[in-house]
């Protein structure tokens, strides 16, 4: 009885831990894909691309898009594994939440008006930059 | 018996005496603090961003005005107990406000309180002694400038034998001294400011560099990060190096100090989130200087920089 118990325990943890692992390297595949759309942003802001309106909202569309997925990938049970989500995530989920709302709404906006040119993007990476590092300064990890 | 109990106290009393006299706190010479009250409040600013203060004195998580409200609180938890930063506002009371030009200069660049006492390191005195009298005299100016904030001092929670501040005497006569510690190319200003920037005010080696078993620095491994001060993570590896920045360049370097977005357009976060605000409102060729210094260090392999 006891070893079914244990079996059972066990096995609900593996489907867990495999669930889990999902929910991980889905949200990690999309701030990767953030990085990729703010990389768009910085170069063009820098004179290092051209300033290519489609390009410049794709991204705004990207980061946008991502941080609604991302919102859902923290799941109680997904701190362990591999990942460099700090535990501070699931102590503070309301606030967590609140700055990705904030991402989301920010990017909502420079989509509805959309920037015509670097200097106009300017200020909006600097927002985007900023909420960036704001969600990273407590709740990332610093791993080895 | 009786004698040789005798001659313990006598050795004993001497030790303490000897103890007394080699940690005695030293105050700068009064002959280099003349101009010390003629600071310049906008270049101060500057100082202000470049030394980091609010981040450690204004209270945990202020974010824009508020960054000025320097009424201290924040704790730093480090292996040698919890340091709580006091407040250096204007306030007359529980800041710094009935202090001197010269009390100030002490403080920042000897570690010593305007009653004689050693200030315990985690105030990166160990790097600002290496600022000119100057810029401290116009962060002073600066730093009168800003609104009293009335909030008595919490104190620190160390544990024996750290909570013996006189022992700060042996540690400074060990690991305070005000030569720089990397050799560069002097005649290069870009360099040279580059190296006050980073190993003065910057403190930038106080997170970055490992430390021995008694808090002080390891100049050998200048910049080669290890483990964070307060416990969970690592603090990354910013020599030339392949486990450090090596394959950044220059402009990397001093974006990254402007936007926070690293050559990936990963964004910096921790403690170095706080610092990158800082940076951000420096002039650009001071970025620019830091940039360039980081490339000139020695390259020392340390922990793996963090994957991106």
């Amino acid at each position: 009885m006891r070893i079914l118990f244990a079996g059972v325990a066990a096995a609900a943890l593996l489907v867990a831990g495999i669930a889990h692992a999902d929910a991980i390297s889905d949200r990690q595949a999309l701030i990767k894909k953030n990085g990729g759309a703010a990389g768009v942003l910085a170069k063009t802001v820098k004179g290092e691309m051209a300033f290519d309106e489609a390009a410049v909202l794709a991204a705004l569309k990207t980061i946008n898009d991502d941080m609604k997925q991302f919102r859902e990938l923290f799941p109680a049970g997904s701190e362990t594994g591999d990942t460099a989500a700090s535990p501070k995530i699931w102590e503070n989920m309301d606030d967590f939440k609140a700055k990705i709302a904030k991402m989301i709404s920010d990017t909502d906006a420079a989509i509805a008006a959309p920037p015509k040119d670097k200097d106009a993007l300017g200020p909006v990476l600097g927002t985007i930059g900023g909420n960036c590092g704001g969600c990273h300064e407590t709740y990332r990890l610093q791993k080895s | 018996m009786k004698r040789f109990a005798a001659a313990l106290v006598v050795l004993a009393i001497a030790a303490a005496a000897v103890f007394f006299w080699l940690t005695a706190p030293s105050r700068m010479p009064a002959n280099l603090l003349v101009d010390i009250e003629k600071g310049d409040s906008v270049a101060g600013e500057r100082v202000f961003y470049a030394g980091g203060c609010t981040s450690c004195h204004a209270a945990p998580g202020a974010k824009g005005e508020d960054r000025l409200q320097l009424g201290g609180g924040l704790a730093l938890t480090t292996p040698f107990g919890k340091f709580v930063a006091p407040n250096i506002s204007s306030d007359k009371k529980t800041g710094v406000g009935s202090w001197s030009g010269a009390d100030f200069a002490n403080a920042m660049l000897a570690g010593v309180s305007p009653d004689g006492r050693h200030y315990y390191p985690a105030f990166p005195y160990a790097s600002y002694v290496r600022m000119e009298t100057g810029d401290v005299a116009d962060l002073w100016a600066f730093l009168k400038t800003l609104p009293p904030v009335s909030k008595p001092n919490a104190p620190h929670e160390l544990s024996f034998p750290f909570n013996i501040r006189r022992g700060l005497g042996l540690w400074k006569m060990l690991f305070l001294n005000g030569d720089p510690v990397v050799a560069i190319d002097e005649s290069d200003p870009k360099l040279a400011r580059g190296r006050y920037l980073v190993e003065g005010p910057g403190h930038c080696g106080e997170c970055h560099t490992p430390r021995n078993l008694i808090g002080g620095i390891d100049p050998g491994r200048w910049l080669a990060g290890g483990p964070a001060p307060e416990g969970k993570g690592r603090i990354p590896n910013i020599t030339p190096d392949a486990t450090g920045i090596g394959d950044w360049s220059e402009a990397d370097i001093a974006y990254a100090l402007e936007s926070g977005f690293t050559p990936e357009f990963d964004s910096l976060g921790g403690a170095m989130a706080e610092v990158q605000k800082n940076t951000a409102k420096l002039p650009a060729a001071d970025r620019e200087a830091i940039a360039a210094y980081l490339k000139a260090v020695p390259a020392v392999a340390g922990a793996p920089a963090p994957s991106n």
